[in-house]
């Protein structure tokens, strides 16, 4: 599919803050509020926006437990469909949050999240592993976000310029 | 012994303060001011530059570096020049290295200037020219652009401005604070006046990196015109580099070297480890600064959009970070307006009158501030002109 310059210049504003509205987005690019509102119902349905969601940093929540982890799988491509069969097979279980084919020395990266350390084991030992495809898996533990999809958590913006110069 | 005179010099007392510093104390008691006033990016400079700075200061870089700037970095800036502008200096005899473009200007201004000469300064501009050329012994001749030919010096208003003791003209563009870009066809205007009175141009390019619609044409690239301009550049704009304080001077080898005695002098050498980052700046740091243009035109083009929807005209200005919108359908002058709306809106801006002849009527709104900022200014300032008109 091709995109045209605007198209991508919308695609690209949104993806840095999905809340613009198109009648701001259409002043910064030099359309109409309609041709923008157009596009972005366009861009929905061809589903090149995927979906939009909010980028939330649980940690700050008292009390709260969940955790993430990252798995190395390692598995055996089958005839005919590759890895897409393994690969939907694991993306289709609701605690696995991102699944990435991956060149080097496994193959498919695959993020889990839990409410428990306990929940993320017995997903892998008792879902994960047990896939026949499935030759090994390596668990990762996140243990603190620092920086996610270009966002930096602990940011503070202060603006340290004067208010008033040349 | 009692004092009994003032010891500074008369030429500093009769010096007038910047107009913008009035509005610097009564915006700096305010709180909760969106400020529209600031002239330097809200950028921060990126981390590899800053990350090389660092490293030279753990490898010990610390001494001085030679006059006119460590030969590695005014290579870059030749071959930087060169690739971007289409003008070539030799990094050895006619690039120097300064404390950013302020020291450029003033090392400019002072090589050229015998007691008596004329400078022509056109306006509204940065307001240190004046001043500078004064400090030098010159005197400052100014010329006035309108907001009917966009901010765009006319060649009849340059040769109407020149007399025989003229010696050179100072330009700005893209212009602070009109945005205004001249495209080559103006440029080729002013340089046949130039040649024709066989005069010099000291043009100051700093914002040469911020050209948003077409590419900046350097009026040193145009015909018979290397020999008869002082380039003055630097990296606080494009690279978001302010407080490092570098710049550079780009000019054939006699005024260079007439300017490096200036230097040598007053400065000895710009900062060494700022020559360290923006050596880094210029040899990874493109792709930085295109990334902050694409955010910069994206928001030029909201405020001008903004404007005209608010009722106030307003140019497109072609680089730069500024939009200079007229609010002369308020019926104030830009002080009374600027000073207003810091009062009742809490929204700093800067009266064009602080830039010099034809600034009157306008008001200078920087768009180096993050989006959310220009939709509360904007909001802000729309319910201002509904509230101040009748």
């Amino acid at each position: 599919m091709k995109l045209n310059e605007k198209e991508v210049e919308i695609l690209e504003i949104l993806q840095k803050d999905a809340r613009f509205e198109a009648a701001d987005i259409a002043k910064m690019i030099g359309l109409s509020e309609t041709e923008v509102a157009d596009t972005i119902r366009r861009l929905e349905e061809e589903k090149v926006i995927v979906h939009y969601a909010t980028l939330v940093d649980w940690a700050k929540m008292d009390n709260y437990t969940g955790v993430t982890a990252m798995i190395d799988v390692k598995v055996t491509p089958k005839r005919g469909v590759g890895f897409d069969e393994v690969a939907e097979r694991i993306y289709r279980f609701k605690e696995v949050s991102s699944v990435y084919l991956m060149s080097g020395v496994y193959d498919l990266s695959v993020t889990v999240e839990g409410k428990s350390m306990n929940e993320i084991a017995r997903f892998v030992s008792e879902k994960l592993s047990t896939l026949d495809s499935v030759v090994s898996t390596t668990t990762h533990f996140q243990l603190k976000k620092y920086k996610h999809d270009g966002m930096i958590y602990t940011a503070k913006r202060e603006d340290n310029r004067i208010v008033v110069s040349p | 012994m009692t004092i009994t005179k003032s010891y500074v010099a008369k030429s500093v007392e009769q010096m007038r303060p910047s107009g913008i510093r009035k509005f610097f104390d009564l915006a700096a008691t305010m709180d909760g001011v969106v400020s529209l006033g600031v002239g330097e990016p809200d950028f921060v400079t990126s981390w590899s530059v800053r990350e090389a700075a660092i490293n030279s200061l753990e490898r010990g870089f610390t001494s001085y570096t030679a006059n006119a700037g460590l030969i590695e970095l005014r290579q870059e800036i030749a071959r930087y020049m060169s690739d971007r502008f289409h003008v070539h200096y030799s990094p050895k005899e006619e690039i120097i290295v300064t404390v950013g473009a302020s020291q450029a200007l003033d090392i400019a201004i002072r090589a050229i200037t015998d007691p008596g000469d004329e400078i022509i300064v056109v306006e509204p501009c940065f307001v240190s020219y004046a001043p500078l050329v004064e400090l030098a012994g010159g005197r400052a001749v100014t010329i006035g652009t309108t907001g009917d030919t966009g901010f765009k010096l006319q060649p009849e208003q340059l040769e109407a401005a020149i007399t025989d003791k003229t010696k050179a003209i100072l330009l700005c563009y893209p212009n602070n604070p009109t945005g205004t870009q001249l495209d080559r066809d103006d440029l080729e205007a002013i340089a046949e006046m130039v040649k024709k009175y066989d005069l010099l141009v000291i043009a100051d390019e700093i914002y040469a990196e911020l050209a948003y619609d077409q590419a900046h044409t350097s009026i040193a690239s145009l015909e018979g015109m290397r020999g008869r301009t002082i380039l003055i550049n630097g990296f606080s704009k494009g690279f978001a580099m302010t407080g490092w304080r570098l710049g550079f001077t780009c000019a054939p080898e006699e005024i260079s070297s007439a300017m490096l005695k200036i230097h040598q002098y007053a400065m000895m050498c710009a900062s060494t480890p700022a020559q360290y980052a923006a050596l880094e700046a210029l040899q990874h740091g493109m792709g930085d600064v295109e990334s902050m243009k694409k955010d910069y035109r994206q928001r030029r083009n909201y405020m001008v959009q903004s404007f005209k929807e608010i009722g106030l005209d307003c140019h497109l200005p072609g680089g730069a970070f500024y939009v200079f919108p007229s609010i002369q359908s308020t019926g104030l002058t830009s002080e009374q307006f600027a000073e207003k709306l810091l009062l009742e809106e809490k929204v700093a801006v800067v009266p064009g009158s602080v830039f010099g002849a034809g600034g009157e009527g306008y008001i200078r709104c920087s768009y180096a501030s993050s989006m959310s900022q220009l939709q509360e200014a904007v909001k802000r300032i729309s319910r201002f002109i509904e509230n101040n008109t009748k």
